[in-house]
């Protein structure tokens, strides 16, 4: 069996699955956001329920239309948080305490390898960077998990992304999950698990992975998933309150398809409107002018990021004209980036600091584009209208070809700046 | 199960941001959702559509966001069913959980803007222009579903079973 296919099976508390069968799994976190949470609660209601099967396993965070933006969402947040106070929930997370979910989640040790974790929210796949099988589902069935503790799956089959040789410098995880997509397209992965493995991935950081695993959603993937390594534990190990179990593929596990990628290869991309999927060479879009620039997000706003953009920032100004907002996706990642100064080199370049939303990438507040403008940010989707007004663009990339861009006021690669 | 209605046409890749914009999803109103259906790419299409219409779309149809309020949205325009080449999983899910029926079947290239079918939810056939197309069937599981009246239904006969 795969990873896959094993967590899944441990959790329904069967020895052997396949792909394609329906499966009862019971499920180790249930999450939901400020704007899934709200129609959860409707059919919460609906269904008659009068308790949720765990308050430690149900995890909401108000983090996408916060701060407020308006009377409707906060009369949204006011609902949750009534709700969380009655059912004496763990996890609930807004203000102060609050980050971007996807990036607070793990670092929190809330979701862990091995779990079964499904969220409101599509980049829930985020969490199979840690060896978990996490998956982004509506909120009626977030309700029927939420009160029951299981959920039915339809066991993926697996692609498998066999990935070697070095790293260029530069290179990211972004650029690795963009080119993927651009091969195989927005509807490449439908249905599948889009497993992470070989030397190269090996190499990576916990946050370029989770990069990876975010966008697997992009390829149309039911989860993206890594073998839990020492770069796992590591990161783990000081986080977990929990006990938690390591699975892994078996060497004889069946997939649908082995795609080998020889990452030295590989250099910076850049998605262009309006599709994840329409992937270039960052080298052949410097003539792209820009209105804004935004780093941050569920898909890259982690320290990794945060240290990238800093590092490229530094003593240099952003463009006349260009709007930068860097938004460190929770608490823990501001705090040791006022530490390390990079908040002061982000201010004395010119950049407006945003407090942990998903605001600007889907549209929603604090960064919000006019008719014809233009953004390139390290968010997760480029369609039609995404940032904003249906007549503005945007193009996708990691958190150096956006930290560069917004200097040059135009798509740029870093070593023209640096 | 038996729909008749008048076609709306649409391409591959139709995503959550076009079926319902983000700025709108602090509402839970289906018909606040319903008049915003398909804004990006077709402003007044709310007005324009007819109770009974149905949605003729390409591949991966409801890509991107898990937001309920994509379903939500289209059920309240009195659209019954949409037939696409194929479906985002998240969508799928969703639209059957808050009922709003769908079918893959590639009928695009066989259909105009505004021809009317027929399609049988059961049996799969689409009648178009005197020819009958089959659909890929619907899985019995997802047919449970909607027999039991949608998720929350089901879920709610669990509890009181359980009292």
């Amino acid at each position: 069996m795969t990873i896959t296919e094993k967590i899944l099976a441990d959790h329904a508390e069967k020895t052997f699955v396949e792909p394609g069968e329906i499966i009862d799994a019971k499920v180790d976190i249930v999450l939901a956001n400020d704007i899934t949470a709200p129609l959860s609660l409707e059919e919460f209601e609906k269904a008659g329920a009068r308790d949720v099967f765990d308050k430690d396993k149900v995890v909401f965070v108000l983090d996408h239309f916060t701060p407020n933006k308006d009377i409707i969402s906060a009369q949204n947040c006011k609902k949750i948080r009534e709700f969380s106070k009655k059912y004496h929930i763990t996890h609930f997370y807004e203000g102060g305490n609050c980050g971007i979910e996807h990036a607070l989640l793990p670092e929190q040790g809330i979701v862990l390898p091995g779990d079964v974790v499904i969220g409101a929210d599509s980049h829930t796949c985020t969490y199979g960077a840690l060896g978990a099988f996490a998956t982004g589902m509506g909120s009626t069935d977030i309700t029927f998990a939420m009160v029951t503790g299981k959920i039915w799956f339809k066991v993926p089959e697996s692609i498998k992304f066999l990935c070697y040789g070095k790293w260029q410098k530069w290179v990211t995880g972004k650029d690795l999950i963009l080119y993927i997509i651009g091969m195989i397209g927005v509807d490449g992965a439908l249905y599948s698990a889009m497993e992470f493995d070989g030397d190269a991935i090996s190499k990576l950081s916990m946050d370029s992975r989770m990069t990876i695993a975010n966008m697997a959603i992009e390829a149309g993937a039911k989860n993206g998933i890594f073998k839990p390594d020492s770069v796992t534990i590591n990161y783990v190990k000081e986080r977990a309150k929990r006990p938690y179990k390591i699975f892994e593929s078996d060497g004889d596990a069946k997939y649908k398809e082995v795609i080998e990628i020889d990452v030295s290869k590989l250099g910076l991309k850049v998605a262009c409107p309006h599709l994840p999927s329409n992937v270039k060479d960052v080298e052949d879009l410097t003539d792209v002018e820009i209105d804004q620039v935004v780093i941050g997000s569920c898909t890259n706003g982690r320290l990794e990021d945060i240290k990238m953009a800093a590092g490229i920032f530094k003593g240099k100004k952003v463009a006349p004209g260009i709007r930068c907002i860097i938004i460190p996706a929770t608490p823990e990642i501001y705090r040791t980036a006022l530490k390390r100064g990079y908040i002061k080199t982000f201010v004395d370049a010119g950049c407006i600091i945003s407090p942990p939303t998903c605001g600007p990438c889907l549209g929603g507040h604090m960064g919000i584009l006019a008719e014809k403008e233009r953004a390139i940010a390290t968010t997760n989707r480029n369609f039609i209208g995404r940032m904003g007004h249906p007549e503005s663009e945007v193009y996708l990339s990691g958190p150096a070809v956006a930290a560069a861009s917004a200097i040059k006021g135009r798509i740029a690669h870093p070593e023209e700046v640096i | 199960m038996i729909l008749k209605g008048n076609v709306w046409k649409f391409g591959d890749n139709i995503d959550t941001d076009i079926i319902i914009p983000a700025r709108y999803l602090a509402h839970t109103d289906p018909k606040v959702l319903g008049a915003h259906c398909m804004e990006p790419i077709y402003p007044d299409f709310s007005k324009k559509v007819k109770q009974g219409d149905i949605i003729v779309a390409g591949a991966n149809f409801g890509c991107g966001s898990s937001r309920e309020h994509a379903p939500i949205a289209i059920s309240a325009l009195g659209i019954p069913i949409v037939i696409a080449k194929s479906f985002a999983r998240i969508f799928y899910r969703n639209a059957f959980n808050k009922g709003l029926a769908l079918m893959e079947a590639d009928i695009s290239n066989l259909v105009e803007e505004g021809d009317e079918i027929e399609v049988n939810v059961f049996s799969g056939e689409i009648k178009i222009k005197g020819n009958t197309v089959l659909s890929k069937p619907i899985p019995p599981f997802m047919m449970e579903l909607v027999e039991a009246g949608g998720l929350i239904n089901y879920l709610k006969k669990k509890l009181e079973e359980k009292r």
